[in-house]
């Protein structure tokens, strides 16, 4: 007798496989209850108005690539919480090598990808080399970097010139150049996740650091590089505030929450915080969600001190909507 | 004899490495912070003095280990109280507030502060426990959220003063005692809720529960302790002792939105540095102080030193990462 497979094409079987995250529903909800709230109480700008809905994007940029990063540790059952100092270091030195010079725009993206990977680097040697927890490890870069940058600078410093700040304003045909860098490297972090060794590796690692180790993996290499490609896409995010303010400040990280928000909308997408699971575009429908959620609250109008107030209720019980279908107990 | 010089060398050799046993029984928080502190005593001759160290040094160093005493609870079951910071903040601002220059209302309002601590814990400790959610995202959306009701109740500018008896409690002192002349109110506070947490952590049930469920939580629930209750209890502890801190801070501190910034790693930070495990399992409540204690000498071996306060940040980082791998050595070591 011959046994037969169920004859399925590759495509279809492809698209079978793929899961949406949940966080995805919950933007769908967001935004169409929003955009109700907003036809209600305000003049409905945000689905008419197809500049406020780029915005959506634009605003996500920012936060979505360093998240992206974000995800990467995260999975690997780490943490980073340098990221802030990280991206403001890289706007003062940018704005400050560049001088306005569009001759040194190369030399200083290179400048600050170094920092940033060193920054990286040093983050993961003392987390697994000094066997330091990640929590602290990365507190401790962070008042370390934040005592270097206060040291040098205290003010904007030089500026971008108008050449770098395409980055930031120039579109390709109706889409803003950013949003494809963010996609862009939302896809390259996919790949890597899913279809690399590495991806794999940094899976097993999150799920079980001890059985990883004991299976082979090289579990120190593993978070390093995880933490260095966070840096990294600190970096970007770095570099694409520098172009829309046209010059850096050292402030530019630690206001905007950058650290910690990052961390939210990872935790968000699905990505759990003892590692092992997840992946980078529910975070991407996280950063989303906070994307929505801001420009709703400026089209509404609402008080910028209330708007903290329904952020942290939102982190709370968006995360709490599916971890209370999880049997475990968590921490 | 031969004997006897044998026996001789021999009970030496056993003396010593029975005080060399005794000695690395000693928890490296001790030895650290009497180096740090000595150092600073010597640097400034203020400290040297009872009165500098009691009424200066210590009073200032007890609301942080109020506070490191309520996060070393939480940490070490398992769990992180990032919303503490926030918590100082509200009751800072918020007394101002409430108080508005009225002596008769200073009880009734620290008395609202603690209803309020009690509520935040109470909101920490069941979203873990109930919806499963990890503490660090829950008192982290607690931090943006109280932080921001301070500054939409405030609306940014906070007005208002302390009354005096407002302040006795951070700022008072019993004068004319033996010894150590003035002594701070700050300080007995901090010794009343010491021996009490002592107690609590180290010589009851509960204190064991709470090392239970940070080290294996489904180990905990299956030897039939009440897991909720006991973890919803600890965020609770810590938002109250949040609240004390609080009332001390804002005794002989100034009034700003700013009060309560970075607290919460402080006092983790202090912690850790006191020998508490982050993934729990570890506590001590004397170690925890100390970790306090020697956070503080090194914010003013710092400022002694003279550096510019962007060192002091770095250097504050290194030497954090420092005790910390230090910690984490010696208890790898036992294991």
């Amino acid at each position: 007798m011959t046994i037969s497979a169920v004859p399925t094409s590759g495509v279809k079987q492809w698209l079978r496989s793929i899961r949406i995250p949940p966080v995805f529903y919950f933007l769908v909800i967001i935004f169409v209850g929003g955009a109700a709230l907003d036809l209600i109480f305000a003049d409905g700008q945000m689905v008419r108005n197809q500049t406020i809905l780029t915005n959506i994007f634009v605003r996500s940029v920012a936060l979505g690539i360093v998240a992206i990063g974000q995800t990467f540790v995260i999975l690997g059952a780490s943490i980073d919480l340098s990221v802030a100092l990280v991206i403001s270091i890289t706007s003062v030195m940018t704005s400050y090598i560049m001088q306005g010079d569009p001759a040194n725009v190369p030399l200083a993206i290179l400048v600050v990808l170094a920092i940033g990977a060193t920054t990286g680097l040093v983050n993961g040697l003392i987390i697994t080399k000094l066997k330091v927890n990640a929590f602290i490890a990365t507190l401790g870069t962070t008042l370390i970097l934040r005592g270097i940058l206060n040291a040098t600078f205290t003010n904007f410093e030089g500026s971008v010139p108008r050449s770098f700040e395409y980055f930031g304003y120039e579109k390709i045909g109706p889409i803003p150049v950013s949003i494809i860098v963010l996609v862009a490297v939302t896809l390259v972090g996919w790949f890597i996740l899913s279809r690399t060794k590495f991806g794999y590796q940094l899976y097993g690692t999150g799920g079980n650091v001890d059985v990883a180790r004991l299976s082979g993996l090289r579990t120190d290499r593993v978070i390093i590089i995880a933490h260095i490609i966070c840096s990294l896409t600190a970096v970007i995010t770095g570099l694409f505030l520098v172009s829309r303010l046209r010059a850096g400040a050292p402030w530019v990280g630690t206001d905007g929450v950058y650290d910690l928000e990052s961390v939210a909308t990872t935790v968000i997408g699905g990505t759990a915080l003892a590692g092992g699971k997840g992946g980078v575009w529910g975070t991407l429908g996280g950063v989303l969600i906070f994307g929505v959620i801001d420009t709703l609250f400026n089209q509404l109008g609402i008080n910028p001190y209330m708007k903290n107030i329904l952020r942290g209720a939102i982190i709370v019980l968006a995360v709490a909507s599916y971890t209370i279908r999880s049997k475990r107990e968590s921490a | 004899m031969t004997t006897t010089s044998i026996t001789n060398s021999s009970r030496a050799a056993s003396i010593l490495s029975n005080g060399w046993v005794l000695i690395k029984k000693i928890p490296p928080i001790y030895p650290i912070f009497f180096v740090i502190f000595i150092t600073v005593g010597i640097l400034n001759p203020n400290y040297q003095t009872m009165n500098g160290i009691f009424n200066v040094f210590l009073r200032r160093a007890s609301p942080l280990a109020i506070l490191a005493i309520g996060q070393m609870i939480v940490l070490a079951s398992g769990g992180f109280d990032l919303s503490v910071g926030s918590m100082i903040t509200f009751v800072v601002v918020g007394s101002s507030m409430l108080l508005s220059n009225d002596p008769q209302k200073a009880y009734s309002t620290i008395a609202i502060m603690m209803v309020a601590g009690v509520v935040v814990g109470l909101i920490n400790g069941l979203t873990v426990s109930v919806f499963r959610v990890p503490s660090l995202i829950v008192t982290l959306g607690m931090l943006l959220l109280v932080k921001g009701v301070v500054m939409y109740w405030s609306g940014g500018a906070p007005k208002g003063y302390f009354t005096d008896n407002y302040r006795w409690f951070g700022r008072g002192t019993i004068d004319n005692v033996p010894i150590f002349g003035k002594f701070p109110i700050a300080l007995i506070i901090l010794l009343v809720i010491s021996v009490l947490a002592w107690f609590i952590f180290h010589r009851t049930n509960f204190g064991k529960q709470i090392l239970a469920i940070g080290d294996n939580v489904r180990a905990s629930q299956l030897s039939g302790v009440r897991v909720r209750l006991v973890r919803t209890t600890a965020f609770v502890i810590s938002s109250v002792l949040a609240v004390v801190s609080g009332v001390l801070i804002g005794g002989y501190g100034g009034i700003s939105t700013n009060v309560g910034n970075g607290l919460e790693f402080q006092a983790v930070s202090a912690a850790v540095i006191g020998g508490t495990l982050l993934l729990g399992g570890k506590g001590s409540v004397p170690n925890a102080i100390f970790g306090a204690f020697t956070l503080e000498a090194l914010f003013n071996l710092l400022n002694l030193l003279g550096l510019p306060k962007p060192y002091k940040d770095a250097v504050q980082g290194i030497i954090i990462i420092g005790a910390v791998a230090y910690a984490a050595f010696s208890t790898r070591k036992k294991r």
